[in-house]
């Protein structure tokens, strides 16, 4: 027996919408049965994992609150991979952002004005596209490979954020505790409603998918990104520079991920600390791809997410799994909407013997 | 022993987990496969060998269940790469995801639990050698059989019908594919070749490096085995070379510290990181030598056409 | 039929008053873990606090617990979890919970809070912590009685106070005994991982040092040791195990004596909130066995313990001098909790540098 694949002349529309609703049938299926395994009711997991998280407004907003910054980093990201730029440190670009955009409310902590917050965010900014212009620039120009040089880039800006908040930025008031101020009212993003904790990174977030989005439909920019990365040299016959896209899409992902980084810390944390963050940087790669690099499908995607870590710990509480079940569960989502997302290309055929075949769907 | 010897001894012992994973990777990468879940087929590694440990008393068949589980666990990763052609890096990074999510759930149970390490095999003759015998022959197997896999993949790359075959795969599918080779079988058994090597470089984590389970033992060390196959522009002796740079930087920082070195222990814990990004742009920037070394079909799907 | 009715009304009656006691709702007390339950470390002690609590008070309580919580807004959303889903007293286990822990409490005046190894409190919030530095004073002098280079290896987690007090108090210690006594300090730069671990233990003892102990939590450095046949101070828990022969004593974290104390209080509506720095006179941390030492060092350690559980000997008393040779304190004057608590400067004699 043999599987084998066969290009369709065409893009399957039908399968681009119901790759992902299959990929989530298999997961719960797959999860339904792991719990049977576990010894637990597989309807109440599945309900505490997937439906309770939605039914109150508090979990509504603890739902934007983490989705956001995976949200804006993966749209960042969705322009990076669909140039070919393979960035894998966001989270150091993140870190980055949140560090930049801090100066102002901890080391000039006196200064008190509307233009504070603006301030941050834009050097927040500024912050993670610049520390993301360091692969840029080695891939560029040094040729090196961007993959790996981001990657180490991530260890080196943890190490900073910790040899900040311990030495040069350790709150003097703080009981000697490895933390910065908290900062002043003026500095912290508010709430954007009353009802919850959400802040104004949610916002960013959808408004930076929908502006990502519009770009690579509407403009040239965005039919650049989409030729240089499928051809580098369809894209230099048609007068695109790789250089200049390997500039342009590695810092408008650091952008993105230092706008998240200093968001999450003005508006979730209040000050910096050793770790800022429980690994939105990688998430947020499996975000981009879940939602198929596509900025509104990325909305859906982190919002899905979001919805795993939630549930998982609805269901520590309701049935008693333990932590470790939420992982499984992502890495099961992850790698059944990877695996539907072939029928969106090819046509799957079982070939049960020399002479013929079955296909196994689709078969016109 | 002189303090140089010790430092040594616990030089090759960090290093030989990297070396391992890496070469391991190195021959994945040499057939044209990216395969980022090395840390996932690391971890699943070390729970395996430690759990088959505790449960038959014997390092060898941990080692052993080690090396199936990081196989078995990869053949995952080749179905969907390979056979299904989805995207090679989300693919790995879900594996990695994975790895860790249901090597936690494995070990709860061996928590706490005080392992069997693996003791040294002295070789007669060679180990009494003054200063390299203690050092180099009188190790634990898991290094012996990383030193024979580096010197066996190097012939098998280089010196061998096949090694060119699986070279040429990666240089060139549609050309290797023409010339009548299997692509998609040669890739296969690479990927198995490197989640085997991945699932050896777990057990030696939990047999000799540090005899016992915690959740996340691997911290990290799959992203910098990725890192060294890249260094070593996919060489395997330079690769044995980066795989125990990093490590002596990663002990000598900590012997700095002890020595009362006043440097703070970030930058110094920086250092390898550091390095290894020096390095990069120092191979990198001639891009004639780094395109003769890099696979250039790495990361691209493959799909024989009818 | 008269009287009939009667006595089933009665019975009734008495049935119906009798039971509000056995119908009555049990507290919830929940847990909020940094780590995993079954970490071999700083988190399972908690846990074990958590089931004894569990079994001692059985029929008025059942416990909750969320483990792996991040530090940070992950944090603040599974206490505020906790404190919606009825949880009436909520133990947060690691300092980076804090401002979260300060956070719900505010928004849940009538959930009590209890917040570990912090410094912030409310009406409904307190806060508690162990007096680690004890066990450390005792391990010191064991260390200078039974090393014979007279230098000890310490594995550091991260600078903070807590760990900053660990090594001055084991360093005090220990010249109590052998006024030449030395340290020799490496910062792992975590709480677990255990090859970076064991290779800091490998480096100390090639560097020359024949007594090991430690403020990260995994079992390696004791492997290590074990190995290189020098003994070594287990943390957190007891650590027999991996080192059999190797381990002289430990500071176990013994939170359960505490949570039943807390909880009790909870039930009979006596609660409040309070800062409480418990030591080893009220069990918050035990010593385990001394072993694998000669009978005189034994009888050191005990006497030594019992000092301190009396509150005769309090381990920062003077005269002591801070590490770049300024007066501390004075002979026979203690160091007062606040100073303890922020602690940033080494005692003389401590071979190391701290951020500043």
């Amino acid at each position: 027996m043999r599987i084998e694949l066969e290009k369709r002349p065409n893009i399957s529309t039908l399968f681009s919408i119901l790759s992902p609703f299959i990929a989530l049938v298999l997961t719960i299926v797959v999860g339904a049965i792991m719990f049977v395994l576990l010894g637990k009711n597989p309807l109440n997991a599945l309900y505490s994992f997937f439906v309770e998280p939605l039914l109150e407004v508090w979990s509504l907003h603890e739902l934007a609150i983490k989705a956001a910054p995976l949200i804006l980093i993966a749209v960042g990201l969705s322009v990076c991979y669909r140039s070919n730029n393979w960035n894998i440190g966001a989270e150091g670009q993140f870190i980055m952002g949140a560090i930049a955009g801090s100066i102002l409310p901890v080391v000039f902590y006196e200064w008190h004005s509307p233009l504070v917050l603006p301030l941050m965010l834009l050097m927040g900014m500024l912050g993670g596209a610049l520390f993301a212009g360091i692969p840029a620039f080695l891939k560029a120009h040094l040729n090196t490979n961007e993959i790996l040089t981001s990657l180490m880039l991530v260890y080196v800006a943890q190490l900073f954020l910790d040899w900040l908040v311990r030495g040069p930025w350790r709150n003097p008031g703080g009981m000697n505790f490895p933390e910065t101020r908290t900062f002043s009212a003026e500095a912290i993003l508010p709430e954007m409603l009353s009802s919850g904790r959400a802040h104004w990174g949610f916002a960013f977030a959808i408004i930076a998918a929908i502006l990502v989005w519009f770009m690579m439909r509407y403009t040239l920019k965005g039919f650049e990104i989409t030729v240089l990365g499928q051809s580098e040299r369809a894209g230099r016959f048609a007068g695109f520079s790789t250089r200049k896209m390997i500039w342009f899409s590695m810092m408008l992902s650091g952008a993105c991920a230092g706008l998240a980084g200093i968001s999450e810390v003005s508006g979730a944390i209040q000050q910096l600390r050793p770790v800022i963050s429980p690994g939105y940087g990688f998430t947020a790669i499996i975000v981009a791809f879940l939602g198929r690099l596509n900025p509104l499908g990325i909305i859906a995607a982190g919002l899905v997410l979001a919805l795993t870590y939630l549930g998982g710990e609805a269901a520590q509480l309701s049935i008693g799994v333990s932590e470790k079940v939420t992982r499984v569960f992502q890495g099961l989502l992850l790698f059944f909407v990877l695996s539907c997302d072939t029928l969106i290309h090819y046509r799957i055929r079982v070939i049960w013997s020399k002479l013929g075949g079955t296909t196994v769907e689709g078969g016109r | 022993m002189s303090i140089i010897e010790a430092i040594l001894l616990t030089v090759i012992t960090a290093s030989t987990p990297l070396v391992l994973a890496a070469v391991g990777e190195l021959v994945t990468e040499r057939s044209g496969v990216l395969n980022l879940g090395v840390e996932g087929m690391m971890i699943m590694g070390a729970v395996c060998a430690f759990a088959a440990t505790q449960l038959s008393g014997s390092p060898y068949l941990g080692i052993l269940a080690g090396i199936t589980s990081g196989a078995a666990f990869s053949l995952l990763f080749g179905f969907l790469t390979l056979t299904l052609v989805a995207n090679q890096v989300a693919t790995g990074l879900a594996l990695t995801i994975l790895g860790l999510g249901v090597s936690g759930m494995i070990g709860e149970s061996f928590v706490g639990v005080s392992g069997i390490k693996l003791q040294p095999i002295g070789i007669p003759i060679l180990s009494g050698v003054p200063y390299i015998g203690p050092l180099l022959f009188r190790q634990d197997i898991i290094f012996y059989l990383s030193i024979a896999i580096i010197v066996g993949v190097n012939w098998f790359l280089f010196k061998s019908r096949a090694g060119l075959r699986l070279r040429s795969v990666g240089d060139s599918h549609a050309s290797a594919h023409a010339l009548g080779i299997n692509v998609i079988r040669t890739r296969y058994l690479a990927v198995m070749f490197g989640g085997a090597c991945a699932g050896l470089a777990g057990a030696q984590l939990s047999l000799v490096y540090t005899p016992q389970w915690v959740e996340n033992m691997s911290a990290g060390r799959g992203w910098i085995a990725l890192a060294l196959v890249v260094f070593a522009s996919w060489r395997p002796w330079r690769l044995v070379a980066g795989g125990y740079l990093f490590g002596a930087v990663s002990i000598s920082q900590l012997h700095a510290q002890a020595f009362g070195i006043g440097i703070p222990s970030q930058f110094l814990s920086a250092l390898p990181y550091l390095a290894t990004v020096v390095v990069l742009i120092l191979i990198s920037h001639n891009r004639r030598t780094t395109l003769i070394n890099t696979p250039a079909s790495l990361g691209k799907p493959f799909v024989p056409d009818r | 039929m008269k009287r009939l009715m009667f006595a089933l009304a009665a019975t009734v009656a008495i049935v119906g008053f009798s039971m509000p006691a056995s119908a009555q709702e049990k507290a919830k007390i929940c847990f909020v873990y940094v780590g995993s339950k079954t970490d071999g470390g700083w988190t399972q002690a908690h846990d074990i606090g958590r089931q004894e609590l569990e079994k001692a008070l059985a029929d008025k309580i059942e416990t909750q617990f969320l483990e792996n919580v991040p530090e940070g807004p992950d944090a603040e959303r599974a206490i505020e979890r906790l404190a919606r889903s009825g949880c009436g007293l909520i133990f947060t286990t690691s300092f980076g919970f804090m401002d979260a822990t300060v956070k719900i409490a505010a928004k849940f005046p009538d959930v009590k809070f209890e917040h570990a190894t912090g410094y912030k409190t409310a009406p409904n919030l307190a806060t508690y912590n162990s007096r680690f530095y004890e066990g450390r004073y005792i391990q010191g002098q064991i260390a200078a009685k039974i090393s014979q280079k007279g230098v000890a290896g310490y594995i550091a987690s991260f600078p903070i106070p807590e760990v900053v007090m660990g090594i001055n108090s084991f360093l005090i210690g220990a010249r109590t005994v052998n006024p030449e006594f030395k340290l020799k300090v490496v910062w792992a730069n975590t709480w677990f991982d255990p090859g970076k671990e064991a290779d800091a233990a490998k480096a100390l003892i090639d560097q020359g040092v024949d007594i090991l102990t430690q403020h990260t939590d995994t079992t390696a450095p004791m492997q290590v040791a074990a190995e290189r046949g020098i003994k070594a101070f287990g943390q957190a828990s007891d650590m027999i195990k991996a080192g059999p022969e190797t381990q002289l004593t430990a500071i176990v974290d013994t939170w359960g004596s505490y949570y039943i104390k807390r909880t009790q209080a909870f039930i009979d509506g006596k609660w409040e909130t309070t800062s409480s720095w418990d030591g080893l006179k009220d069990g918050i941390l035990t010593m385990a066995p001394y072993t694998n030492m000669p009978d005189d060092v034994k009888a050191m350690a005990e006497e030594t313990q019992k000092k301190i559980e009396s509150g005769e000997l309090k381990p920062f008393t003077g005269p002591l001098k801070k590490q770049d040779g300024s007066e501390w304190l004075a002979a026979g004057a203690s160091s007062d909790d606040g100073t303890l608590l922020g602690m940033n400067f080494y005692v003389e004699g401590v071979d190391d540098k701290l951020p500043q």
